[in-house]
């Protein structure tokens, strides 16, 4: 039985991981770059949250209301200077750039607000559960982060296929030049899915802020994980995100319940076999890149 | 396309035959700088018994990430690849002292049986991580960081995840163990900057260049791509791996937190770019004002790496090639040629010379 609640623990873990990686999955999509900040964007969203929540006496659990479109426009901003700076190089000097603010980033935090963890508390909201027996036990929160998981990949699946501005993502992802000649503002473009991108780890980084403790030294691990599930899922499929986070969660559980020490070296070592195995993921269409 | 002999290519060769250009490996003659070369070296040898035991431990720092910072601008600067892990092979040097050292063996002997340790583990990683390029590529090395770190923490003869200390230097006395320590990073730093020279003179420096400046071009001449990126990849690992080996001798200590850290690659990434990636001179000149600046700055805890990351982006973006690249940019002046330079034959030869042989025309 606590096999069983293990896989199903994995299951709602993995719904906190595929909303940390659509962002990281849209931009590598759309620009070919790899945002090497994007777990530190959720641990500095969570202490945005910190500081905001005393000023704008809002319930603690609304708390993204106000931060996610803080990072949606700070997204954009980041994108029309320093990010489109870097890409006009090259790619490799945005991963190198963005591996830098990380860095940046992570140790402002420390001199900042300490190596201590900290949390958003929801209060009581976080300790209802749904229990069909006494060895399984289903957060509400963790189904609810799973819910808002599936829906952001919804809405940015239909977003992208069915909006004239999802249209325009994808003709630039397709290729810019192109999009240029016939008259697409590619960097406004970028600008945008760049905004989509940190929302969503914003969002991410909030829900897991109040399921879980983050610290200044925690974006590293977001990073892994998101970039993990994007891998086991397959480069460029959405829908393969939530599933590769829902078999990482079911990964690290399962070590778990083998030993405490074994939950991200779990993790790890799946993610390494998929790339031994089948390097383009689990719905990996193209050969990887 | 006729096959006929006289390809634009054998014209050409057949051209140089004739009236050879003056190629060189630099714009000036370079022999002197190989005498300050191996003065600097020797001068530096001397050290400890020139300078106080706090310097001493500064400039063995310093060879220790000299090496590593090395090693990755032969990675990230010379073959394309942007490794965010290479604090696995630290650790994994670091590890190898440790258990060597456990065993009986010199922990100064095991410093290069730690390195080749490393340099053959990165084989079977490197099947792993070349399966994914660029971006994914660097977290890729991140995760296999981690998973080495977590896979060595939770061993418990080597000590878990409080580390363990390294035995077998307490029989010297401080000097000489500041000495050995401080000659033993001295000899790595000098043989992590003579192989990455030597390497980029090589076949593999023309074979690197071919795949930077055009990887398809490259490939569909018969260029081993894949292969050259595995040789980088396993003399980085070799390196790293010294360097971490020398992490382990020196602080006679051994925690994975430490030497798994990815402040490593941060610290070797920062001093690449500021340097100037893609000149062996650049790390050296990073390294440099890296220590210049921690020296300034090491009370301030985590804001040397502040201001050495946001020095680090700002170089990224507006002076990719770095300190030394920008600064004799125009002067062609290089302590390491490793390129080749096509020099105009000078007047005074030009005169004596025959008159260039007309070019065989395709119907000959």
């Amino acid at each position: 039985m606590s096999w069983l609640n293990a896989v199903i623990q994995g299951v709602l873990t993995g719904g906190f991981y595929a909303l940390f990686a659509c962002g990281l999955s849209l931009l590598f999509g759309v620009m070919g770059i790899i945002n090497l900040a994007h777990g530190d964007i959720a641990v500095i969203a969570g202490y945005v949250a910190v500081l905001l929540i005393p000023a704008t006496h809002l319930p603690v659990v609304w708390s993204f209301v106000v931060v996610v479109p803080i990072f949606a426009i700070g997204g954009y901003i980041l994108q029309r200077t320093l990010l489109q700076a870097s890409l006009d190089r090259d790619p490799f000097t945005t991963l190198l750039v963005t591996f830098g603010l990380s860095v940046v980033a992570e140790n402002a935090l420390l001199e900042a607000f300490s190596s201590n963890g900290q949390s958003l508390n929801i209060g009581s909201l976080i300790a209802y559960s749904f229990n069909p027996s006494t060895a399984i036990s289903l957060s509400y929160f963790s189904l609810t982060v799973l819910g808002v998981a599936v829906v952001v990949l919804g809405s940015l699946q239909l977003f992208l296929s069915r909006t004239g501005t999802g249209r325009l993502i994808r003709a630039v992802a397709d290729d810019k030049e192109a999009a240029q000649l016939v008259g697409v503002n590619y960097r406004h473009i970028f600008g945008i899915a760049a905004a989509i991108a940190f929302a969503t780890v914003a969002l991410a980084g909030i829900a897991s802020g109040m399921y879980t403790e983050f610290a200044p030294t925690s974006g590293p691990a977001n990073l892994l994980f998101a970039f993990e599930s994007v891998v086991i899922g397959g480069i460029g499929s959405l829908w393969g995100t939530l599933v590769g986070g829902i078999v990482l969660g079911i990964a690290q559980q399962i070590g778990a319940q083998i030993n405490p020490a074994y939950q991200v070296l779990a993790g790890h070592i799946v993610f390494l076999a998929v790339l031994a195995v089948r390097p383009r993921g689990l719905f990996g269409m193209r050969t990887s890149q | 396309m006729s096959a006929t002999p006289s390809s634009p290519a054998a014209t050409a060769r057949a051209a140089t035959a004739a009236a050879p250009r003056n190629v060189t490996r630099s714009a000036r003659p370079t022999a002197w700088l190989g005498a300050v070369g191996v003065a600097a070296v020797v001068v530096l040898a001397f050290m400890p018994s020139l300078v106080s035991q706090a310097d001493t431990s500064v400039l063995l720092n310093f060879f220790i990430l000299l090496t590593m910072a090395s090693m990755w601008n032969l990675l990230a600067g010379y073959a394309g690849m942007v490794s965010i892990g290479q604090q696995a092979f630290v650790g994994l040097g670091a590890y190898g002292v440790l258990v060597l050292a456990d065993s009986g063996v010199n922990p100064v002997a095991a410093i290069p049986v730690a390195a080749v340790l490393c340099a053959a583990l990165s084989v079977p990683i490197s099947l792993l991580v070349f399966r994914l390029r660029g971006g994914y590529f660097a977290i890729a090395t991140w995760v296999v960081a981690d998973a080495a770190s977590l896979v060595v923490s939770s061993i418990g003869s080597i000590g878990g995840g409080t580390g363990k200390p390294v035995p077998g230097m307490s029989s010297l006395s401080p000097k000489s163990f500041e000495e050995v320590t401080y000659w033993a990073a001295l000899a790595v730093v000098v043989c992590a900057v003579g192989i990455t020279y030597a390497l980029l003179r090589s076949r593999l420096g023309l074979v690197l260049a071919a795949v930077r400046d055009n990887e398809v071009g490259a490939r569909s001449a018969g260029v081993r791509v894949v292969t050259a990126r595995r040789i980088v990849y396993l003399v980085a690992a070799l390196g790293c791996g010294a360097a971490g080996a020398l992490l382990a001798v020196s602080q006679l200590n051994v925690q994975p937190a430490s030497v798994f850290n990815v402040q490593w690659s941060a610290e070797m990434i920062f001093v690449t770019m500021i340097g100037g990636i893609g000149t062996i001179e650049g790390p050296i000149l990073g390294t440099v004002v890296f220590f210049l600046l921690q020296q300034n700055l090491a009370h301030d805890g985590a804001w040397y790496l502040i201001i050495f990351g946001a020095l680090a982006v700002a170089i990224a973006i507006w002076a990719p090639r770095g300190l030394w690249g920008t600064a004799t940019g125009k002067l062609r002046v290089q302590l390491f040629p490793v390129g080749f330079y096509v020099g105009r034959t000078r007047r005074r030869d030009r005169r004596t010379e025959a008159p260039p042989p007309t070019p065989a025309s395709p119907a000959a």
